[in-house]
C-alpha cells in the first residue's frame, strides 16, 4: 500500500470539514476508546512481566553464581576434623576469596521455612555447611570437587550450576510469554480497529457515494476516518497505559522492602516503554484503519 | 428554417469545430450478462451545447447519464470524456473528472447531517483538497437559486423544488464544464421547472455545456424558444437525435 508524501502532513494539520461529513456513528466511537484503553493496559501489564521477569533472573543468577556451599557428612565424631581439613583445602585453593562454617542459627533459619521455629539442631543429625566467596577469578569448581573427594570424604561441593540453567529457562519463557502477549494485543487491537472501520465505513456508504459522485478521491475519503480512529485509539491507549502505570506504581511503593513485587513494574529508562504504548497503538490504528478503508473503498468501487 | 433557427444551427457547428469534443461515445454499448440496455451509441457531445435526453421511462436515460459521470463504464465500445478514453481512466482520473462535471439527481443526494450551505460548498472542499481552490461565491450562488434564507436548513427540511436548487447549485458551485442534470424536474411544479430551466439556460449562456434527461416535452419546447437546444432520444436502447417534430 503506498502512503502519499503529504499523507503524514495532512493527517498531523488534520481537516475540520472533512471530519465532519464523515459522520461518527452510534457506539463505535466510545467502543474503540474503551477498547484501546484496555489493550493499552494490558500492553503495559505485558512490558512489565517481560522486564521484571529477565531482572530478577538476573539477580537470581547473580546471587547464585556469587557462592558456593559445602556440605560435610560425617560421623558426629568425625565432623569437626572434616570439617577443618575441608577449610584447610579452601585456604589453599586459588579462586577463593573466604570460606566461613555456617553457624547453627544460620542452619536453624534455612531450615525454619519447611521444619517450622523452634527447632532444636542438637537432636538432629544435620550435615556442616560451609559458605565459599569465589575471588576474582573465581575458583576452579572442578578441580576443587577433584581435591575434596581425595582429602574430605564426604563432601559435596555445589556451586549452583544446576539451579541456574532451570532458572533462565524459566526467565526466558517468560519473557517470551510477556513478548507473545504483547504481540497478541497488538493483533487484536488491529483486528479490532479494522472491525470499527469496516463497520464505520459500511454504515457512512451513503455519504461515500455523494462524496464519489462529487470528484472525492479515496484517499480523502480515507484519510477522515484513518485521522479518526488513530486518535481514538492513541488517545483511548494513553488512558490504559497511565492507568497501568499508576497501579504499577502504587503496588511498587506499597511492596517496598518485600521480596514479591518489589521487582515488578518500571525502573529507570523502562519508564520509557509506558509512553510507546500509545504510540505503538496509534500505528496500529493508522495502518489498521487504512487498510480496511482502502479494502471497503475498493468494494464500493 | 426561421433566420433564429438558422442562426442557432450555425453557433452550433462553430462550437463543434472550435472544441472537438467535452464527452464523445464510440459505438457504446451497456448491458447486463446478455442484455444490452443501451447500443452502440456514438455521439460528440461539443462545448457549450444544450442537449436533451428523452425516452420513454425504462428506456435507460439514467443509465445513459451514469455512463457519462462515470458511474457505469461501456461493456463494448469506448466513451471519453475531456479527452480521456474511460478504458484508460484510473480512479483518481474519475475522481478528477467528475470535479469537472455537475451532477443534479431526480432524487438530489445530499449528506444529510450537513446544513445546505455546506452540502452546496462541498465541491469546493473537495476540490481544496485536491488542488488549488477555486473562489468560493457561494453566497451571490445562494441568492441566485433563492436559498438565502434556507442556507442553514438541513436538506430532510427542504420541499422538492428547494432541494432540486440546492442540487443546482452545489453542481455549478466550482463552474464545471458538464453539467448534468438526470430529470430535475420530476418531482417539481411547473413554476419550479421553468425556474430551473432559466437557471439552466442562464448557465448554458455562459458557456456551460448541459446535458438534461427528461420527458417533460413542454420544457424542451420552452428551452428552444431561448436557447439552441439538441435532442436526443433513447428508443429500445438506441440514441438517435430527435428532429424537428419536438
Amino acid at each position: 500500500m503506498r502512503i502519499e508524501g503529504n499523507a503524514l502532513t495532512a493527517f498531523l494539520i488534520g481537516d475540520k470539514q472533512a471530519e465532519r461529513i464523515v459522520p461518527a456513528t452510534g457506539l463505535i466511537p466510545w467502543l474503540t476508546v474503551f477498547v484501546a484503553g484496555v489493550m493499552g493496559f494490558l500492553a503495559v501489564f505485558a512490558m512489565a512481566l517481560a522486564l521484571s521477569s529477565g531482572r530478577v533472573s538476573e539477580r537470581w543468577l547473580t546471587d547464585l553464581s556469587r557462592g558456593a556451599t559445602l556440605r560435610i557428612s560425617a560421623p558426629a565424631g568425625q565432623l569437626d576434623a572434616r570439617t577443618e581439613a575441608a577449610l584447610q583445602v579452601l585456604r589453599t585453593t586459588p579462586g577463593v576469596a573466604s570460606a566461613r562454617v555456617l553457624s547453627d542459627s544460620e542452619q536453624v533459619a534455612l531450615l525454619e521455612p519447611w521444619l517450622g521455629t523452634g527447632l532444636v539442631v542438637d537432636t538432629l543429625p544435620l550435615p556442616r555447611l560451609l559458605d565459599i566467596q569465589p575471588g576474582d577469578p573465581a575458583f576452579d569448581a572442578e578441580g576443587l570437587r577433584l581435591r575434596l573427594a581425595g582429602e574430605v570424604p564426604g563432601a559435596v561441593l555445589d556451586d549452583h550450576s544446576r539451579w541456574q540453567e532451570p532458572l533462565a529457562r524459566a526467565a526466558g519463557r517468560i519473557q517470551w510469554v510477556g513478548a507473545m502477549t504483547l504481540l497478541m494485543i497488538v493483533g487484536a487491537m488491529g483486528a479490532l480497529v479494522t472491525l470499527a472501520a469496516t463497520s464505520a465505513l459500511a454504515t457512512g456508504h451513503q455519504v461515500i457515494l455523494v462524496l464519489r459522485l462529487l470528484g472525492a478521491r479515496d484517499v480523502y475519503i480515507a484519510r477522515a476516518f484513518v485521522r479518526r480512529f488513530t486518535l481514538r485509539a492513541a488517545f483511548g491507549a494513553t488512558a490504559g497505559a497511565a492507568l497501568a502505570a499508576s497501579a504499577l506504581a502504587l503496588i511498587q511503593r506499597a511492596d517496598q522492602g518485600g521480596i514479591i513485587f518489589a521487582d515488578f513494574g518500571f525502573f529507570g529508562i523502562e519508564w520509557f516503554g509506558p509512553l510507546a504504548v500509545p504510540i505503538l497503538a496509534g500505528a496500529v490504528a493508522f495502518w489498521a484503519t487504512r487498510r480496511a478503508a482502502f479494502a471497503q473503498l475498493r468494494k464500493l468501487a | 428554417m426561421c433566420a433564429c433557427a438558422r442562426a442557432k444551427k450555425h453557433q452550433l457547428e462553430r462550437e463543434e469545430k472550435l472544441n472537438p469534443e467535452i464527452l464523445a461515445l464510440e459505438d457504446a454499448s451497456y448491458g447486463y450478462g446478455d442484455t444490452a440496455l443501451l447500443s452502440e451509441m456514438s455521439l460528440n457531445i461539443a462545448p457549450g451545447g444544450f442537449y436533451f435526453l428523452t425516452g420513454p421511462s425504462g428506456s435507460g436515460k439514467t443509465t445513459f447519464l451514469k455512463l457519462c459521470y462515470l458511474d457505469l463504464a461501456p461493456t463494448s465500445g469506448d466513451l471519453r470524456l475531456f479527452g480521456l478514453s474511460r478504458t484508460q481512466m484510473h480512479r483518481d482520473d474519475v475522481a478528477r473528472s467528475r470535479r469537472r462535471i455537475g451532477i443534479i439527481h431526480q432524487d438530489c443526494r445530499f449528506v444529510d447531517h450537513l446544513s445546505i450551505r455546506e452540502n452546496i460548498r462541498l465541491p469546493v472542499h473537495l476540490s481544496a483538497s485536491g488542488q488549488a481552490a477555486r473562489p468560493d461565491n457561494l453566497s451571490e450562488l445562494l441568492r441566485w437559486v433563492g436559498l438565502e434564507d434556507r442556507q442553514d436548513a438541513f436538506p430532510p427540511e427542504l420541499s422538492g423544488g428547494e432541494r432540486q436548487r440546492a442540487a443546482l447549485a452545489r453542481a455549478v458551485i466550482m463552474s464545471p464544464d458538464l453539467i448534468l442534470a438526470d430529470e430535475p424536474t420530476g418531482n417539481v411544479d411547473w413554476e419550479m421547472s421553468e425556474r430551473l430551466l432559466s437557471l439552466l439556460v442562464a448557465l448554458n449562456k455562459q458557456g456551460k455545456t448541459v446535458v438534461m434527461a427528461t420527458h417533460d416535452l413542454p420544457l424542451i419546447r420552452s428551452a428552444k424558444a431561448r436557447v439552441a437546444v439538441r435532442v436526443l432520444r433513447l428508443r429500445a436502447g438506441h440514441l438517435r437525435e430527435a428532429g424537428a417534430e419536438l
